[in-house]
């Protein structure tokens, strides 16, 4: 099924590099296929948070190309790629993912509020909260208790749990986690990628699963090294 | 997005609460400045009302009008009886009130008048003087307070008091053969009225009837009650207020006495004057209203550094708002709208404390300076202060809104603190 799909990310011959500065990213070809889960392995300093800002559309491409869903993000205007970030793919953070002055079903619908398409696919503000209360609770937390609290006052792990849920919240295409499971423990973070893998499944999403941890990449099908991908970074090195 | 911005606020509820109270407090006091300006003003312009014009020996309209209204400075010459009299007589005129200044008791000016004083003497929109306590005066030796006087000097009806001559505070030469026994306290007026002691004309002539150049006439002294048995008609007053009979004659008559030949002589409009005056104050006014102004700014600038130090600890706010998709200028509105919030509250605020302080003082305003403030909406000049400190406001909150903005445009996603 996933075959007939155009892949989720395709890029070929990608390079970035902030203006008159050399290349920091120089990647040949790299593709995502629908519903598929990828662990990208990238230490600090390998242009992971280059290759998610644009993945997210925040910048864009000095050369080659960059398909998310078979579109061209450096085609569309400034204001319709945050557009197209918020209708087709959901973001989790390392930490403090969460707004601080909104609850937490709020924070999960954050994910809709910029979203037409996601609303779309939900319905009502009800519809919205009723979904982002199942997904916080399919991830393992006790809704009605929690959402009386403030965030702030939530683990690192329930955090992540509810940033989880908000990335997933009208099922987008595409979900980034970069090093979410940084600030947990061991065995926390096993949970934690299995709990994911079980909603990103059910919500037929790609998961770009970033981590400098390479012990997580035996959880995934398929793992990738991002130095040994970036060319710009090797012959940096060398 | 205004719930969002709320919220955000709500958050911060600690800070937020201290910008709203100095944006509250530098707002009432702007607009309170502004409309005790107003107030002041126009209690000001109607020290005097009522009377069509003040005659004086020639004079600066200013300084005929310190000396008649205000009860400061020193008459430069008089006016005599008999032109007084031809004056008072014409048929274009309705009444007239002599004044006679020189004479003091303890700091305050004692004023020669007659009974018509107390008639026709109007000030605010057309309030006539109205009695504490006693009555007007009747007898010679009789006197009537303003209630200043009576409330400095703690003087009561029936209480007596020496007049001095001359108007230092502290005098040597004291009529003091002839006392005054106080009939009447005026209620406060919040005009010069309040500092002045009244005494009839005749009262006036009797005190200096053995008196001559400024010195007692030794071995000639007249007790109290010879002076009754004699003519205690005045020689001259300083000057006279004129009441017309119908108000279109005003110039006919001020250019009839400017133009008279048998003595130098000024009319003068107490309006005119009394705005002419109040512009010298202008000055002070303004060095009033600039504070006042400074402390708004003081106030914003409070505001800018508490949005700014939140700057900071916000930027992970920020990218997770553009990670689920909103824009840079979403954030830019967000900002700006939480400024204007802030704000829109403090002027709120700082109006609903001003009514609260106005509504407080409004009594002890009126009974002890006679400064009537009104409780009505805000007038035009103060909607000008509130707008300019919105204005300023929403300047203010667009300095850290920019620099979210711009942040939010190179941060991206990944904020590293």
């Amino acid at each position: 099924m996933s075959e007939t799909k155009p892949p989720v990310v395709a890029l070929e011959a990608l390079r970035f590099g902030w203006p008159g500065q050399p290349d920091l990213l120089d990647l040949d070809d790299l593709r995502i296929a629908a519903g598929e889960r990828l662990f990208l392995e990238g230490p600090s300093g390998s242009g992971k948070s280059t290759l998610l800002n644009l993945l997210a559309g925040i910048l864009v491409p000095r050369a080659g190309r960059l398909r998310v869903l078979g579109q061209d993000l450096a085609n569309l205007r400034a204001g319709a790629r945050d557009r197209f970030r918020a209708d087709h793919v959901g973001f989790i953070f390392q930490q403090f993912n969460l707004v601080p002055y909104l609850g937490l079903v709020e924070n999960v619908t954050l994910g809709c509020r910029f979203s037409p398409a996601r609303r779309a696919r939900l319905g009502d503000a009800a519809a919205q909260a009723r979904e982002a209360r199942r997904l916080v609770a399919a991830l393992g937390l006790d809704v009605d208790a929690l959402d009386r609290r403030p965030v702030t006052g939530l683990s690192v792990g329930q955090q992540q749990r509810v940033a989880a849920a908000r990335a997933l919240i009208g099922a987008p295409e595409l979900v980034i986690a970069d090093e979410p499971t940084s600030a947990l423990d061991a065995t926390a973070r096993a949970a934690f990628v299995e709990l994911l893998f079980a909603e990103v499944e059910r919500a037929g999403s790609a998961l770009v699963f970033v981590s400098h941890d390479p012990a997580l990449a035996a959880l995934f099908p398929r793992s990738l090294s991002l130095p040994a991908l970036n060319r710009a970074a090797a012959t940096e090195a060398a | 997005m205004l719930r969002l911005a709320l919220k955000s606020l709500l958050n911060r509820r600690g800070t937020v609460l201290l910008t709203v109270f100095t944006i509250a407090i530098s707002t009432a006091l702007l607009v309170g400045v502004e409309r005790l300006r107003g107030e002041t003003r126009s209690s000001f312009a109607s020290t005097l009302s009522g009377t069509d014009l003040i005659v004086g020996a020639r004079a600066g309209t200013v300084q005929l009008l310190l000396y008649t209204v205000f009860r400061l400075g020193e008459p430069t010459a008089n006016v005599s009886w008999e032109t007084y009299r031809r004056i008072a007589d014409s048929p274009m005129v309705a009444w007239t009130v002599p004044l006679s200044l020189g004479d003091s008791h303890r700091g305050y000016r004692v004023l020669g008048t007659s009974a018509e004083y107390f008639e026709h003497y109007r000030y605010g929109s057309r309030r006539q003087l109205e009695f504490s306590a006693g009555a007007p005066f009747d007898g010679v030796y009789e006197a009537v307070l303003g209630a200043e006087v009576a409330r400095a000097l703690s003087h009561r009806v029936g209480d007596e008091l020496v007049v001095a001559h001359g108007i230092g505070r502290v005098s040597f030469a004291e009529h003091d053969d002839k006392p005054f026994r106080v009939v009447g306290i005026l209620a406060a007026t919040g005009t010069p009225v309040d500092r002045t002691v009244h005494v009839p004309l005749a009262g006036i002539e009797a005190i200096h009837l053995d008196w001559q150049s400024g010195t007692r006439m030794p071995g000639r002294a007249i007790s109290a009650e010879e002076a009754l048995q004699q003519d205690l008609t005045p020689r001259s007053i300083t000057a006279f207020l004129v009441g017309m009979e119908n108000r279109v004659q005003t110039f006919t008559l001020q250019r009839q006495v400017n133009e008279y030949r048998a003595e130098a002589l000024s009319a003068i409009l107490p309006g005119v004057a009394l705005q002419q005056l109040w512009s010298l104050t202008g000055v002070a006014e303004n060095a009033l209203r600039i504070v006042a102004a400074c402390v708004v700014v003081v106030g914003l600038l409070g505001m800018l550094t508490a949005l700014l130090t939140t700057l900071n600890e916000r930027r992970r706010e920020m990218a997770i708002l553009r990670s689920v998709g909103a824009r840079p200028r979403t954030i830019l509105g967000l900002m700006v709208l939480e400024a204007t919030a802030l704000a829109g509250a403090g002027l709120l605020l700082g109006l609903g404390l001003l009514y609260a302080i106005l509504a407080a003082l409004r009594e002890l305003a009126a009974t002890r300076f006679g400064l009537f403030l009104g409780m009505g909406p805000p007038s035009a000049p103060e909607l000008l202060a509130l707008a300019g400190i919105l204005a300023g406001a929403l300047l203010v909150g667009l300095v850290p809104a920019l620099l979210a903005y711009r942040r939010s445009l190179s941060d991206g996603l990944t904020v590293r603190i």
